[in-house]
């Protein structure tokens, strides 16, 4: 049987593509993306948790967790669309207007 | 005893009614008010004194107080009045010549537009030298020392109208708050080394201060002193206080404020006596000042120019007096000045107010006929001024100098007696070219009415009279009434030999006296002499222009500023300017230096989060 | 074993998504990955014994959200060109920064891992009834009411932000 550490590892692996993805990529939607690949990393880390300890905590914790980035997605994406839509590129760097 | 607060409480009223109420009252209510408040606080004064007088001579000092403001050890800050022999005097000399020319006023101040506003602050003068005087400690001595200078810097400058007018009073102010500094520091030095600020505190515990802090404490308080009393070289401000109306050159200017310098050091004979180095130079400045003044006073062409450089003379043999320890003497010298001086200024009053505003002697002459009582009350105070035997001003300046040599300052005595014959020469000087001689203005002289007369009248009898308190060689009364404050304390009375009367020094100022009006009947009287022999102009020329002291005085500070004042530019610029400059290249610097990481970039503020993120895992995981 | 090689092969198409949502110029073949990369999550998801998650991840994130994703992207891809090329490589350190960092942070997350000894102490082959869906509902319906509760508000106040964000400026018109 594999050990809980792997799924740990593979959790830490996805979330370090996730953030390298969320910092790489200049379009908005797959800096997006990247995001939920990092939530759905951790999601990994709680139901691995949760068999380790044969608690239902960290399932419940990933439900709320789904629930939460569906919400966040649907702002998000209506954020994007709001910014992006009048643009011609779609492209984060364009957007610095809080320059110092 | 306790009620001779009202002596000071009726003045501050009346000056604060006719403060706040001088309008719609008018001019007549108001001056009864003030005046008859003043003559209240007289009768008061008058029965405080017969009180005390009634009462062993032992027990004649009171020490009644009010309020306790701080009180932390040793050290108590309150507010309560020494009523002793000392301050019955002045409190007798400031609410009776006091009233006398706050009646005078009436007449003087008659077609005056502030008529008021005069009132409440010849009031308000009041009650500040009645705190200065009865106040039992050297702060609330402070308090009144203050308020005096500021009664009199408003009543100089009360004619705000006349540039000459504020800027003397701006002058009288500065002089005068340089020498408030000087009891400010002696306070501070009192508190640090005794930690007691009260007249009773600080005398009996002189002697558990070093002599050199003494010494200290004696030249800041006499500091203060010179300022407010015109001692050389702070004297410049007294001559163009007279810019004041006449009153105030009385009242304050002659008969009271002026005397707060010796009255202090008077007070504070304790501390002078354990310091005797500032003691004689009290009393070398004093003897200086009095010659000094009155050879200036012999070539002055303004009636109260003359009688202000009259008064700076006379001041100098007070101090001289109180620095030789001749307590009583300065006194009563004092008081017979009071008299003298009031007069002598309330006439010259009279005299302008008769010519209209005109104070040019050269534009006088012949007014006896026109201004009779007045010519003889002058003549009076002229006398008395001089030291004419027999009348005041011969007993209390003979007592003075009889001391003097008594005591051994041979040098000092003599000056003094110069100064006797320079100051009748001055006097009659005046005297003969304002009543002599044929009239040489063009307008229509007129004698004043009684309300300024009768206080004529009443000075003169003082003037005449007031010296028979002290005759030498039968009595003193005066030495006798004060003999109380100044037994209190070690070198408080001179031995008795010192008191004893020398017949040929009186004899020998009589004379010159004497001689000094023949002078100046010779050389004004008969007839005016317009020309002035060749080899005198250079020496007339020096003394007209007052010894160029203010042009001296001018150039010093006037250069002294301007060098600090480039002083002052350049720290600016460089220190000042350098650390706000400094600051503030400071901050633009880091906000210049920090401003890229402000970039705007979204994904290079996730990189700076990532980067912080992993630093924090790696001190949970590693350390 | 059979959970061994389920184990690695979903592990891998996992990471092979992953790296599809990193690398893919096209956003609709990022998104696309994604989808894979959930899919294969789920079936971690099952050998956890986490069968009720695992149908919510494949129902709801790998099917609604993606589909959302798809949509906008689609959206906004047609009125949009690619980047500008002289963007490209403005941020370059940014890459060489963010590969360090993500690297060591995948790094230290390991180097813990694998130095714990906690891990196989305790979990047993013997589950009995955890992560049926009976014990996931139990779980959820009573000790964790409140939480599910607010769910509901969390999800209300989207769809309220995303109407308000989504009016065609009305006010004015």
């Amino acid at each position: 049987m594999v050990p809980i550490s792997y799924y740990l590892i593979l959790s830490a692996l996805l979330f370090s593509i996730g953030t390298v993805g969320v910092l790489i990529r200049r379009n908005p939607l797959q800096m997006f993306m990247s995001v939920e690949l990092m939530w759905n990393a951790v999601n990994l880390s709680f139901v691995a948790f949760a068999r380790q300890y044969l608690n239902m905590a960290g399932h419940v914790f990933v439900f709320l967790v789904i629930t939460v980035a569906a919400a966040e997605v649907a702002i998000g994406l209506a954020i994007i669309v709001l910014v992006f839509r009048n643009r011609e590129h779609a492209d984060v760097d364009e957007l610095n207007v809080m320059k110092g | 005893m306790q009620d001779a607060i009202g002596i000071l409480l009726l003045p501050a009223l009346g000056s604060l009614i006719a403060a706040v109420f001088g309008r719609s009252l008018g001019r007549k209510a108001t001056s009864y008010v003030t005046v008859g408040a003043m003559a209240l606080a007289f009768v008061w004064a008058v029965s405080v004194f017969l009180r005390m007088l009634s009462l062993p001579p032992a027990q004649r000092s009171f020490d009644p107080v009010y309020w306790q403001w701080i009180k932390a050890g040793s050290l108590s800050l309150h507010f309560g009045l020494l009523i002793d022999p000392l301050s019955a005097i002045f409190l007798l000399i400031v609410t009776g010549i006091g009233f006398l020319i706050h009646l005078y006023s009436i007449g003087y101040m008659h077609d005056d537009a502030n008529f008021q506003r005069f009132f409440s602050y010849l009031n308000l003068f009041a009650f500040a030298m009645l705190v200065l005087v009865t106040a039992d400690n050297f702060l609330f001595l402070l308090v009144g020392w203050g308020a005096v200078g500021l009664a009199s810097y408003l009543l100089i400058g009360f004619w705000h109208t006349r540039p000459s007018a504020v800027s003397a009073a701006r002058k009288a102010l500065v002089l005068n708050v340089a020498g408030d500094v000087g009891i400010m520091l002696a306070i501070f030095i009192l508190v640090m080394t005794l930690g007691r600020v009260s007249y009773s505190g600080v005398f009996s515990h002189i002697s558990s201060l070093t002599s050199l802090q003494v010494e200290l404490i004696a030249f800041l308080l006499y500091l203060g002193a010179a300022a407010k009393s015109a001692q050389f070289p702070l004297h410049v401000w007294l001559p163009d206080a007279m810019e004041g109306p006449t009153p105030v050159s009385a009242l304050i200017h002659a008969a009271t404020m002026v005397t707060a310098g010796v009255y202090l050091i008077a007070r504070a004979y304790p501390i002078f006596h354990a310091a005797p180095v500032a003691a004689e130079w009290v009393a070398g400045i004093g003897a200086f000042t009095a010659l000094f003044a009155a050879t200036i006073a012999l070539v002055q062409n303004d009636i109260k120019r003359v009688i202000a450089y009259s008064t700076v003379s006379q001041l100098g043999y007070m101090f001289l007096a109180v620095g030789i320890s001749a307590y009583a003497a300065g006194i009563f010298h004092l008081t017979m000045h009071a008299f003298f001086k009031a007069l002598l200024f309330l006439g010259a009053g009279s005299v302008i107010h008769a010519l209209s505003g005109e104070q040019d002697m050269r534009k006088m002459g012949g007014l006896k006929k026109f201004l009779p009582i007045t010519y003889w009350t002058f003549l009076i105070g002229t006398a008395a001024n001089a030291g004419v035997p027999f009348f005041s001003g011969f007993f209390s300046k003979d007592a003075i100098l009889g001391e003097a040599l008594a005591t051994g300052h041979f040098w000092l005595w003599l000056v003094g007696v110069v100064a006797a014959f320079f100051s009748a020469l001055y006097i009659f000087r005046l005297f003969f070219l304002v009543f002599h001689g044929t009239y040489r203005g063009d307008g229509h002289p007129h004698e004043s009415p009684p309300v300024m007369t009768v206080p004529l009248v009443v000075l003169a009898i003082g003037a005449l009279l007031g010296g028979y308190l002290a005759v030498p060689g039968a009595w003193n009364l005066f030495d006798q009434w004060l003999a109380p404050v100044y037994s209190r304390y070690p070198g408080g009375l001179l031995p008795a030999a010192a008191t004893a009367p020398n017949w040929g020094a009186i004899a020998l100022t009589s004379v010159l006296v004497l001689a000094a009006v023949w002078v100046a009947w010779n050389l004004f009287g008969r007839q005016v002499r317009e020309e002035l022999p060749e080899g005198l102009r250079p020496i007339h020329k020096v003394l007209y222009n007052k010894y160029y002291i203010d042009e001296i005085g001018h150039a010093v500070f006037v250069w002294t500023v301007d060098r600090l004042a480039v002083l002052a530019d350049l720290f600016d610029r460089v220190v000042v300017d350098g650390i706000v400059m400094g600051i503030a290249a400071l901050v633009k610097g880091w906000g210049e230096a920090l401003a890229p990481f402000q970039s705007g970039y979204l994904r290079r503020y996730g990189l700076a989060v990532l980067i912080g993120g992993v630093f924090v895992v790696a001190y949970l995981t590693l350390v | 074993m059979l959970s061994s090689v389920v184990f690695w092969l979903a592990a891998a198409v996992a990471i092979v998504g992953a790296g599809g949502v990193l690398l893919a110029r096209n956003p609709v073949h990022s998104a696309l990955s994604l989808v894979v990369n959930l899919a294969a999550l789920g079936v971690l998801f099952l050998l956890l014994h986490a069968e009720f998650l695992a149908v919510v991840e494949i129902l709801v994130y790998a099917g609604a959200v993606m589909v959302l994703f798809l949509f906008v992207v689609t959206l906004l891809m047609a009125g949009t060109k690619t980047p500008k090329e002289e963007h490209r490589f403005r941020l370059a350190y940014q890459f060489l920064l963010a590969g360090l960092f993500g690297f060591i942070l995948l790094v230290l997350v390991a180097h813990v891992m694998l130095g714990a000894d906690w891990i196989s102490s305790l979990a047993g082959p013997n589950v009995g009834s955890f992560g049926s869906i009976a014990a996931f509902g139990t779980a959820l319906f009573t000790q964790y009411l409140l939480p599910f509760e607010l769910t509901a508000v969390v999800l209300l106040v989207a769809v309220i932000g995303v109407i308000v964000l989504g009016r065609e400026h009305g006010a004015n018109r």
